[in-house]
């Protein structure tokens, strides 16, 4: 038995850490079309004190570890690149304050998405945050590690603007705290400190993200989703923007797919609309379809699909079957609302080269000032060689991003390489010099963000 | 060929292993999955365990104790079912029966499974105690042996052995002969229901547990079962038919509303108390009957029914299915479910914690008590409460 497991041991109790291969199995594991790579333990501490420690012992025998959240980002960016600790956040999931009319509320990283959307509708039904469209499993910490985008992306763009004060763990095992939660006032706000954007979208590579005030918005009494179907992708920017200029929309998303039928090579703009009356429902659903949308059925180019559909919880987890295989990965870029057109038709020629049924989404964020693009590859988990049509698939459409000028969002560690290549040198220096300060030993997340 | 090899091998890598299995019906926590809830790592949800089985039989991992220990942590409580979005949702805990099964044909098995299983086999029942004692539960009572009365009262393993369970026992048999039923019981002649055994992999006693019982009940003549325990409910009603069995089957839950519906039972008041309902997992999930019990619940004067946030579709399980309340592989913890339910029936202020299932009495009893709450909350089976 290891000094370092038996440390473990000592720091969270034997049934929260392992180093048997079961556990090592597991977490060995990404659901998406990473080869496996194993840690060398697996640990699950309760507390923010716990952690410190793990920390602290990671850097004193410089071994890896690794944050983990919900597991959900699919490009493999909690797997273990350098062997070491896996270590599973989920045990820290308390909801510590809402305050309702400052409209934000304070968490431990490791909670689900489901449990503060479920919270929230029991306790404080007037108010509602903006969930990723990942399983109800991804959490809150995980999701800002990325800088994940949810179902409020089109008013209050990404979730990691949407924070008001951040606990984060140190690679060296201190607490620091960001935001007027620093300075002893509260969790509500970021500003007007000294802007130290050091933790959102860097993997765990600088710190593990232990408490987390979010922002939460006004929950309507009444919610629907309408379509929107045009016939050409070309009109999709335009639908987006003339959408978007109303401002009154929840959620927008433009969609297309080979699966179902009636999705294949048409354009379905879903559209979200929320308020507290028949009469405000009525008056957006009358400025969306009869004032800015009009021009559109006019023409006969673009029609209304549907109206008041309730959106149900994501379930996007069901594209893993569409192979009867268990298994989908996508790409997703942050690009112009203005790509969509060829975003979509490149995608679907990779699709189509890689026997794989196209799926593409684009979500907006802000008022179209960007779109987060989706290219989703199924693959058959029990089939090594629809999993290489995937994994090549998704290479190709992360070159396929540079190409055009976007950005990869979580990009895998092929995606973070092409990224760095054409990346400002002095942005890429500073990124280097701030891990080598934060993180002197290197044991964060090794190989994730890793400048040469 | 074993049943995973035939029947799941396609299947088993199907599972995205999502997370959506860990969740209750409101979302809540990602606690509702009673091994996730005890040991919260990847390998004790459904999907790390479907993952794991699928590599054992790829030969990726090999087989340990402790591979059987997560297997057999699995209490069947159908949660994962309730929330898998995918088309074999139905077949997830098939799945993990069906590796437990693979177990046994290779006779890999835990020690307190094996165990489990031996004392069924060689005794009829799981605690090894000679089956000249099963029918001590009823001393006193004056039951009739069961001989072609209107229905068989089965009272099942634990109710015939279990100190507790054989309260819950009696009080359904006494409740039977005030409203007048005309039923009788096996005595020592019970042997075990067979749920559990296949819960836990071990078909081909099953099977020959059900064709012994089918047998004494077709030369007894029975025609209507009433259970004490949602396990007997189920395994009766919807397996023993695959073996030529088919009688009418009730759970007492059922017998019980019907007999408060019509009157039949003058129930005593219980003033100022708060009664909140655990679903038992075989009654609820597994055969869709939340009613019954809560029906018997409000008719009983002076009480108020709560909820607890947990409840029906999306209840939490005490943690003792397919055989755990024996095997014991999600105890010992302030996470262990049953620990877990206490607190949230104290959390719903509840001075009655009702249950319909003799397992779940036993492990909520015993977690009440970890909890330190017994003072503030007493768990009784619903017929102990119309009993008084």
């Amino acid at each position: 038995m290891s000094s370092i497991y038996q440390a473990l041991v000592k720091i969270v109790g034997a049934d929260y850490a392992s180093d048997r291969k079961e556990e090592l199995f597991t977490y060995s594991k990404d659901l998406g079309t990473s080869e496996p790579l194993w840690p060398e333990y697996v640990v699950a501490p309760k507390t923010t004190e716990e952690l410190q420690e793990i920390v602290r012992l990671a850097n004193e025998k410089k071994v890896a570890i690794v944050p983990l959240g919900g597991g959900m980002t699919l490009a493999g960016l909690a797997l273990p690149q350098q062997g070491g600790i896996t270590i599973d956040l989920k045990r820290m999931d308390r909801i510590i304050e809402v305050n309702e009319q400052s409209r934000y509320m304070v968490v431990e990283a490791g909670i689900s998405h489901g449990k503060i959307t479920s919270y929230l509708h029991k306790h404080h039904p007037n108010l509602m945050h903006s969930e990723p469209g990942a399983p109800p499993a991804a959490t809150v910490g995980g999701n800002l590690a990325i800088h994940g985008q949810g179902d409020l992306a089109h008013p209050y763009g990404f979730n990691s603007d949407m924070v008001n004060g951040l606990e984060v763990v140190l690679p060296t095992g201190e607490i620091a705290r960001f935001g007027s939660c620093a300075v002893g006032s509260g969790w509500f706000t970021m500003h007007p400190l000294p802007d130290i954007g050091l933790f959102l979208g860097w993997n765990g590579t600088t710190g593990i993200i232990t408490k987390v005030s979010m922002k939460l918005y006004p929950n309507k009494k009444i919610r629907e989703n309408n379509l929107f179907v045009v016939e050409k992708e070309e009109f999709v920017p335009d639908v987006l923007f003339e959408i978007s200029h109303l401002g009154m929309a929840e959620d927008l998303i433009a969609t297309s797919s080979e699966i179902p039928p009636m999705m294949n090579r048409l354009h379905y703009v879903s559209i979200m609309i929320s308020g507290d009356s028949e009469e405000e429902m009525e008056f957006k659903r009358h400025l969306t379809f009869d004032v800015q949308l009009s021009k559109y059925i006019r023409s006969g180019v673009g029609g209304i699909a549907s109206v008041s559909q309730e959106r149900s919880r994501p379930q996007v987890s069901k594209s893993s079957d569409w192979k009867k295989g268990g298994g989908f990965e996508y790409v997703g870029a942050i690009v112009p609302v203005t790509s969509y057109p060829e975003c979509y038709r490149r995608g679907a020629e990779i699709s189509g080269r890689h026997d794989i049924p196209y799926t593409v989404l684009g979500r907006v964020i802000g008022s179209c000032h960007s779109m987060m693009f989706s290219w989703s590859y199924a693959f058959n988990r029990a089939d090594d060689l629809t999993v290489k049509h995937a994994r090549d698939a998704l290479h190709e459409t992360d070159e396929l991003v540079m190409e055009i000028n976007g950005t990869i969002w979580k990009p895998a560690i092929f995606g973070q390489k092409l990224m760095m290549d054409r990346m400002d040198p002095g942005a890429l220096r500073l990124m280097k010099e701030v891990k080598k300060l934060l993180d002197p030993n290197g044991i964060m997340n090794p190989g994730n963000w890793e400048v040469i | 060929m074993h049943l995973m090899e035939y029947k799941y091998k396609d299947m088993i890598h199907r599972c995205f292993r999502c997370g959506y299995c860990k969740f209750p019906t409101d979302w809540s926590d990602v606690t509702n999955c009673p091994p996730y809830a005890r040991f919260r790592l990847e390998s004790y949800s459904a999907g790390g365990r479907l993952w794991l089985i699928r590599a054992w039989l790829n030969g990726e991992i090999e087989w340990s104790g402790h591979l059987a220990e997560i297997v057999y942590s699995c209490v069947s409580c159908k949660n994962c079912v309730e929330k898998c979005p995918h088309s074999f949702a139905d077949d997830v805990v098939n799945m993990i029966i069906a590796a437990k099964t693979a177990m046994v044909n290779q006779g890999l098995l835990p020690k307190s499974v094996t165990e489990f299983l031996t004392n069924v086999q060689l005794h009829g029942n799981p605690y090894g105690i000679s089956a000249k004692k099963r029918g001590d539960w009823m001393e006193g009572l004056d039951l009739e042996p069961y001989q072609g009365q209107d229905y068989l009262f089965y009272v099942g393993c634990e109710g015939s052995f279990d100190s507790r369970a054989q309260s819950a026992a009696r009080a359904t048999a006494r409740l039977l002969q005030q409203a007048g039923i005309s039923f009788g019981v096996l005595g020592d002649k019970e042997i075990s229901d067979g749920n559990e055994v296949e819960m836990m992999g071990e078909d081909a006693l099953l099977e020959d547990l059900a064709q012994r019982n089918i047998q004494m009940f077709f030369d007894l003549g029975v025609q209507n079962i009433i259970t004490l325990s949602p396990h007997s409910y189920n395994v009766f009603k919807n397996r023993y038919p695959d073996f030529g069995g088919h009688f009418k089957v009730f759970h007492h839950s059922q017998i019980l509303a019907d007999l408060v519906k019509q009157g039949k039972l003058t129930i005593p008041e219980t003033p100022d108390t708060r009664i909140t309902f655990h679903d038992p997992c075989f009654l609820g999930r597994w055969n869709q009957e939340y009613n019954a019990p809560r029906k018997v619940l409000k008719a009983v004067p002076g009480a108020t029914l709560v909820e607890m946030e947990r409840n029906k579709k999306g209840a939490l399980c005490c943690g003792g299915g397919s055989g755990n309340f024996y095997t014991d592989f999600l105890g010992g913890s302030e996470d262990s479910p049953a620990r877990i339910r206490a607190r949230e029936a104290d959390a719903a202020k509840a001075t009655i914690l009702a249950v319909a299932c003799p397992n779940c009495l036993t492990m909520l009893e015993d977690a009440v008590k970890v909890e330190g709450l017994e003072e503030k909350i007493k768990v009784r089976d619903i017929s102990e409460i119309l009993c008084g």
